[in-house]
């Protein structure tokens, strides 16, 4: 396998901007490749995760190229999935050895629609649609299973919701307090549910010694794997994640000390969920960004917390990280990154 | 990070509702169709795997295995809730107008749950073990919905669902989307459409190849960054490249044959496409000159059909080299 590390990081996340996407993106893919080092030509490979039901307009990813410098004609790519996936596929691509550097992006304005009704359209056609369910609706039935198996209380799930909300700088509201709310769709209340979010998100990929000359200290991606389970959530297990445990596996998550992770958790209950198929152990730092209940801006969610946990080995404070996104109803589909500075 | 906008982006941008709705027209195929046909007649039917679980509601592939699916296996109007949830505030479309529960339903004979609406009074009517039957709607055309909603077995099961008249297999089924939104066009081509009320055309200018975008974009789609100055451009231009429609399509409000051209306005380096008129369609020609016809001030709507269409201005055409770049 080729080394490649993230070398940059940049994003933007506010409940509801003004600004099209273009506009978002263009100075957050800016940013991160300014921060980089890079000329914009040296990146070899273009690629995208974005969702048209967003805003309801087809090939809306063609639009946002306008942020990415098209000209001259660029060699790109878009998955109609969370930008993590994206940087799966720019990771896979980085690995045939012909360019260095490749520019990985999301974005989405979950602003604009009612999201509960753009998420239910993934689901089933058949059995689910026919019904109004919504992807809520499958959160909540994973919340009861969770609660039901002793494997949480609503407290735990309070108190994740807590230690995001502190992090992301939004109170400091404890979980007593927290669980004074009453619910929304019970078992969840408010605060279990992830905030509707616009957001964008780009991460620069470099191989090999490329990126040691353009870092002292690159993210190495040691390990990246993703597994998808069948989408019926009545076939499911919905208290774990066989695909998040094996993801973990594969990617090596416990070869070596973990110093942090952070976790794509939409729900507060599936955090405790991933945290375990992760197999972490309590001396782990669980979402220091905030996670999910700081902001979930969709389709870049995941992506973000690639980046979070590059981040903190950028600038040196971990040493080893694990990151996770996750996709489809009740973690149907999970992404898990390791990540590791130099030796 | 969190939080970042652009500085130059105003307060309010324009918005407007916008609604996405089409309906599929969908196959179900042999296994979904035995189930909805099922349903239709007041049976519920599930497949067994190779390893003897019973799917409920089928799947035409084993979920574990990807193995094809065998024998059809009648179960149980009635089941065991696995899991539930409460709706206090039921939406439109939902099985039920009043609170209920989604729920997990594991039916007898069944080794999957299945997802559908529970009648309850209330949540503490609610609990994961509880026992549910199947509330049969009277009129049933071979959808999920057939199943009107589970209720609490009281211990006497599920009643006979009512006969239906006999009818063919059931082969497909309509899907309709209905998506609402509230979209913005974004700060820079907000500005644009309220310059065009105005009577203004109102461009941008890049920072990094100095070429004015009319309208203009959230990023220079060159160079990649966003535009700086804004730049007032005139309303006459030159025509740099035209078709002509001749054929009659639906939604159709010109008169046949119009003309559709790209008009590069003095002092842009995009040409902008708009409608050409004022002139006989086969005298259209690349390098007229023309001017936009705006809509009287007071009837200006943040659109460009606030001009009318480009007429000749009766200046001399341009000559070739003037606009050969944008060819
Ligand atoms: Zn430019």
């Amino acid at each position: 396998m080729r080394d490649v590390a993230i070398v940059s990081f940049a994003a933007s996340t506010t409940p509801h901007s003004n600004l099209d996407d273009v506009e978002m993106l263009a100075p957050v893919i800016h940013e991160a490749i300014e921060s980089s080092g890079l000329a914009r030509r040296e990146i070899g490979f273009t690629v995208s995760g974005s969702c048209d039901y967003l805003c309801g307009r087809p090939f809306s990813f063609l639009m946002a190229l306008d942020a990415a410098s098209a000209w001259p004609p660029i060699s790109e790519s878009h998955v109609e999935m969370d930008g993590a996936w994206a940087l799966y596929e720019a990771w896979v691509r980085l690995q045939i050895g012909d360019i260095d550097a490749a520019l990985v992006y999301a974005f989405g304005k979950a602003s604009q629609g009612d999201l509960n009704a753009v998420m239910a359209t993934q689901l089933d056609p058949y059995y689910l649609a026919p019904l109004g369910v919504d992807a809520e609706c499958f959160a909540a039935l994973q919340a009861r299973a969770m609660l039901d198996a002793g494997r949480c209380t609503e407290r735990d799930m309070a108190a994740v919701a807590a230690r995001g909300r502190r992090d992301a700088g939004l109170g400091a509201a404890s979980a007593d307090e927290l669980l004074r709310a009453p619910y929304k769709l019970a078992p969840l209340r408010a605060h279990d549910c992830p905030p509707v979010t616009d957001g964008v998100a780009a991460v620069v990929l470099v191989a090999g010694d490329r990126a040691r000359q353009l870092h002292k200290r690159p993210a190495w991606i040691r390990g990246i794997d993703h597994r998808i389970e069948a989408p019926s959530p009545g076939v499911r297990d919905l208290t774990r994640s066989p695909s998040t445990a094996l993801a973990a596996r594969a990617a090596g998550v416990g070869r070596a000390k973990v110093d942090l992770a952070e976790i794509h958790a939409p729900y507060t209950h599936q955090e405790i969920i991933v945290r375990e198929a992760l197999g972490l152990d309590a001396s782990v730092v669980i979402n220091p960004s905030g996670g999910a209940p700081g902001a979930h801006p969709v389709m870049s969610a995941g992506l973000i917390r690639v980046g979070e946990a590059a981040r903190r080995i950028l600038d040196g404070s971990a040493q080893r990280a694990v990151a996770h996104a996750t996709a489809g109803p009740c973690l149907q589909q999970n992404l898990v990154c390791v990540l590791e500075g130099e030796q | 990070m969190e939080g970042k906008q652009d500085p130059a982006s105003p307060a309010e941008a324009l918005s407007a509702p916008y609604v996405l709705a089409y309906t599929y027209r969908r196959s179900v195929g042999p296994v979904i169709g035995r189930f909805l046909t099922g349903l239709r007649e007041g049976r519920i039917e599930g497949v067994r795997t190779a390893a003897g679980r019973v799917l409920v509601p089928p799947a035409e592939y084993d979920p574990e295995t990807g193995a094809a699916v065998g024998d059809f296996v009648e179960v149980g109007a009635a089941g065991v809730v696995q899991s539930w949830c409460w709706v206090s505030e039921p939406r439109a479309g939902q099985p039920l107008d009043r609170p209920f529960a989604w729920a997990l339903v594991k039916l007898d004979g069944a080794d999957t749950a299945m997802v559908h609406a529970v009648d309850a009074p209330s949540p503490a009517a609610m609990r994961t073990g509880m026992r549910v039957c199947v509330r049969w709607r009277a009129e049933r055309v071979g959808s999920v919905r057939d199943i009107a909603c589970f209720v609490p077995d009281e211990g006497s099961g599920a009643s006979e669902a009512p006969p239906m008249p006999p009818a063919e297999p059931v082969r497909g089924m309509l899907s309709p989307v209905h998506l609402e939104f509230t979209i913005s066009p974004g700060a820079t081509l907000s500005r644009f459409l309220e310059g065009v009320v105005e009577g203004k055309l109102l461009g941008r200018r890049c920072p990094a190849c100095a070429k004015v975008y009319v309208p203009p974009k959230g990023a220079c789609p060159t160079c990649g960054v966003p535009f700086g100055d804004e730049v007032a451009v005139s309303d006459t231009g030159t025509v740099t490249s035209f078709c002509i429609v001749n054929v009659p399509f639906e939604g159709q409000t010109m008169k046949l044959p119009y003309t559709y051209g790209s008009v590069l306005l003095d002092g842009a380096d995009i040409p902008i496409l708009h409608l050409i008129s004022g002139i006989p369609a086969d005298e259209v020609r690349m390098g007229l000159r023309v001017r936009a016809e705006w809509l009287p001030a007071g009837e200006r709507r943040p659109t460009l059909e606030s001009i009318r269409w480009f007429a000749p201005t009766g200046e001399p055409d341009a000559a070739y080299e003037t606009f050969s770049e944008h060819q």
